[in-house]
């Protein structure tokens, strides 16, 4: 294998979803179909035609981030401090061990720390300038979890902050993997968002894309022919990846490898001739040197929006035939966590690699008729084979695919 | 065969004018763009002072479907691709859209139409409950700047990857950088690539104040951006934008299309210290400019013209001038170093990318920008920053640099494609 074709390995994860902090607490809740969407607790959302999300449950942030860190840090990047912090630990990686730059950051995000924001915009709009935070310079932008954590585990190597909605989530990961071939041991790679805050959810209305509807196991019903929309929610995941060498090297505990990524766009993603989902997945399958039998389960986009539910049974159809092959969405359970989506979908992954089962999708009772897909439902089922494909779509245009395989 | 990138087209939308010649007749006479805001009242600020680029959306080619749609940032970003994309020559009716992609650098995305739109779904910050009642359709994007590299990706038909770099305040730089990677890696053969902000809003303006960022010079705002003079005290906010059409060196070529320079060598380190923080050994960008050289296999000696972050405080500009020294050696002595921050304010998200636009026409013209406003040098800063003049110099390989909110520390290297390896 040339250095370019690297093939880093997932030596790490760690998770805060609304289906519980922590990977193996979220893991357990998708096997037990756990519904991580409720009503909105976070603020007063009565007001709002949209009242439900997925918020991660029982997060102390006392407990988890310094408390010197506390005023400076909105509640999504807390998320994202735990998140990182527990792939680190779980990854056993000796930082100190390591050279200065031998390890990264590559975040996604969609909405920053808007919460933060939103508090400071009062200030200054209801008090005076005087009465805005020192910390509001950094501390709402689209950079900060990269930032936070880089400074937090003292990571010198490459790191960044990329934005493509909800594509996010594995073009972050796909980033890590180019600064992985370019020389850097070991990223934390990964999404985390959330901005259920009265201006978040406001911006999100916006979309057009959420469910109005009231039933926390009725909201969010993706390729259901009673698909509404999606309901809005907070967290996400980061992952170790790690040059395998390295890895090896170490006797590292390895839960797969990224053996393929793709990332494209579709300039005008409602039209009939949009094929930038089925091109990203023919091009992660290509990266991975793997054909589409090879694939055991799809993590899907799983828009909950009919129409582009339809566009993605239509995408899979095209490479794996009609129902060819099965498809998980554990989305069902947490809402859609925007940046922080997809990057949990790769975990979800993994886990379904290693325990070989296919986790239901919860709640969708009747899969839509145009919608050609082998959606699990009902019980769990045996996964033979060694590879998932994770999918996800960003706002505007954006397809990101990844092929993830078991190792051993 | 190893897949060289380069620059064959640029744009610019900066302060003092929209487009490439503008902004050149400011950059090479050494004026400067800063003045009073007149955006808004800024009276109630700390710092009142800022780079603004005189812009009016029709003048500049946008329909008024393009301007409605689009936050400031985002106009600055499509008329500064236009131009960019009119200056390669390139044919976007020609089927290559699944190799094209779009790297654009922003920091705080579409700030100023999030604040417009906060303040009347809270009624001027009366509630904390806001009123979605008020929500405007375009309120997502807004929120979320991926749509600013859609909006450009959607005016070439790419559709290859497309994302948004926001790295802070080297998000310019490392969108370029990354747009290169790209390139090399083989994901794409064109990108259009650059950096966009607009930030110059009361919430900017507050949140510097509180860190005292941003000068308190209201009374002599021509002269407020000072980089490495020793009464600088503060940097002085811009806004802008700047595109850089990249391409496989081959494609470029093939279709006989005037290059600029090549995109040699990027390298990106954080120095994992503070959110707004620099240590002033600057080892971590020291690292990132010898990263970019190894890539772009120039020895130090090579380098004909650094371009300098050179914000206006005193922490960057130490920081920095000691980066130079351990990553130049003796060159850094040697070597012309200018910020052009002096002259046009710091555009956040977008300085990187209008930064290497300059170096870029500095190695066309050959002349090297000034450092503007420098008349009494910091003691501790003692290289060559070519202050208040232009500087005429033989000019075939340049780096540019930049340090950001978030400990990011980034080099780009830009250098002729038929130079001489080191």
């Amino acid at each position: 294998m040339t250095a370019t074709a690297t093939r880093p390995v997932i030596t790490g994860m760690g998770a805060a979803a609304p289906t519980g902090l922590g990977v193996a607490v979220h893991w357990s809740a998708i096997a037990e179909g756990v519904n991580g969407i409720a009503e909105i607790t976070r603020f007063d959302a009565s007001g709002y035609p949209v009242r439900l999300a997925g918020e991660v449950p029982g997060f102390e942030a006392t407990e988890h981030v310094p408390s010197r860190l506390l005023p400076q840090t909105d509640h999504m990047t807390r998320l994202a401090l735990y998140a990182a912090d527990e792939a680190l630990k779980d990854s056993g990686l000796d930082l100190a061990a390591m050279a200065p730059y031998e390890a990264g950051v590559s975040s996604a995000s969609s909405m920053g720390g808007f919460e933060f924001g939103q508090r400071e915009l009062q200030n200054l709009w209801s008090k005076g300038g005087q009465f805005v935070s020192a910390y509001q310079s950094f501390a709402w932008f689209y950079a900060v979890n990269t930032g936070q954590i880089s400074i937090r585990h003292g990571l010198k190597g490459p790191s960044s902050a990329v934005v493509t909605d909800q594509a996010g989530g594995l073009d972050a990961i796909g980033h890590a993997r180019r600064q992985i071939r370019k020389g850097t041991k070991a990223m934390l790679a990964g999404g985390v968002d959330g901005a259920l805050c009265p201006l978040g959810l406001a911006g999100q209305l916006a979309s057009g894309r959420l469910s109005t509807e009231d039933r926390p196991d009725r909201a969010y019903l993706p390729f259901d022919e009673a698909a509404s929309g999606h309901v809005p929610g907070e967290g996400g995941a980061y992952v170790v990846l790690e040059d395998p060498v390295c890895a090896a090297e170490r006797g590292a505990r390895v839960y797969g490898q990224l053996a393929g990524y793709a990332a494209t766009f579709d300039p005008d993603p409602s039209a009939p001739e949009a094929d930038g989902l089925e091109r990203a997945i023919r091009a992660a399958l290509t990266d991975a040197d793997r054909r589409p039998g090879d694939i055991a389960v799809v993590f899907a986009d799983a828009a909950g929006v009919r129409e582009a539910d339809r566009a993605e049974a239509a995408a899979l159809a095209a490479v794996f035939g009609n129902r060819g092959v099965q498809v998980a969405v554990p989305k069902a359970q947490t809402g859609r966590l925007y940046a922080g989506g997809a990057a949990l979908d790769l975990v979800s992954a993994l886990l379904a690699l290693r325990d070989g089962i296919v986790p239901p999708t919860a709640h969708v009772t009747s899969v839509a008729a145009d919608c050609p897909v082998d959606l699990v439902t009902g019980d769990a089922r045996p996964l033979t084979g060694d590879a998932a494909l994770v999918l996800a779509r960003g706002e505007g245009g954006f397809n990101a695919a990844a092929v993830v395989t078991r190792t051993d | 065969m190893e897949r060289r990138v380069v620059i064959t087209g640029i744009g610019a939308v900066a302060p003092g004018g929209t487009g490439i010649k503008r902004y050149w007749d400011l950059l090479s006479t050494g004026r400067t763009a800063t003045r009073t805001i007149s955006l808004f009242d800024a009276s109630p600020y700390r710092s009142q002072v800022a780079a603004e680029v005189d812009f009016q959306p029709a003048a500049a080619g946008l329909s008024p479907q393009e301007e409605r749609r689009l936050d400031r940032a985002g106009q600055f970003a499509l008329v500064a691709a236009r131009e960019a994309i009119a200056d390669s020559g390139l044919d976007l009716a020609t089927p290559r859209a699944e190799s094209t992609g779009v790297s654009l650098g922003c920091a705080v995305g579409c700030t100023t139409s999030m604040e417009d739109e906060y303040v009347v779904l809270s009624d001027g910050g009366a509630h904390w409950l806001v009123d979605p009642e008020y929500v405007v359709p375009r309120l997502y994007d807004h929120f979320v700047p991926s749509s600013l590299a859609a909006e450009l990706a959607r005016e070439v038909g790419a559709k290859g990857p497309v994302s948004l770099v926001s790295d802070g305040c080297t998000s310019g730089l490392d969108a370029v950088g990354h747009g290169a990677d790209l390139i090399r890696e083989g994901s794409a053969d064109i990108i259009v690539a650059g950096g966009t902000d607009a930030p110059i809003s009361p919430i900017t303006l507050a949140c510097f104040d509180a860190i005292k960022a941003t000068t308190p010079r209201n009374d002599d705002p021509e002269h407020a951006s000072r980089p490495f003079d020793n009464t600088r005290n503060g940097l002085v906010l811009g806004e802008g934008a700047a595109v850089l059409i990249l391409e496989e060196l081959e494609h470029a070529r093939r279709r006989g299309a005037r290059i600029y320079a090549e995109v040699a060598g990027f390298g990106t380190r954080s120095n994992a210290y503070h959110m707004t923080g620099l240590r002033s050994d600057g080892a971590e960008m020291a690292e990132a400019i010898r990263v970019a050289l190894t890539e772009a296999r120039l020895a130090s000696g090579q380098i004909d013209y650094v371009n300098a972050h050179g914000s206006s405080t005193k922490q960057n500009d130490r920081h920095e001038t000691a980066a130079f020294k351990t990553s130049l050696g003796e060159h850094a002595h040697r070597v012309p170093v200018s910020s052009i921050k002096s002259m046009i304010g710091h555009s956040l998200g977008a300085i990187g990318a209008l930064e290497l636009v300059a170096c870029v026409l500095a190695m066309e013209h050959h002349l090297i920008p000034p450092t503007a406003n420098l008349h009494e040098f910091d003691p501790l800063c003692d290289l060559d920053y070519v202050p208040l003049t232009a500087r005429e110099a033989r000019v075939d390989s340049v780096l540019s640099v930049g340090s950001g909110f978030g400990g990011f520390q980034s080099a780009v290297v830009l250098a002729r494609p038929e130079r001489s390896a080191a």
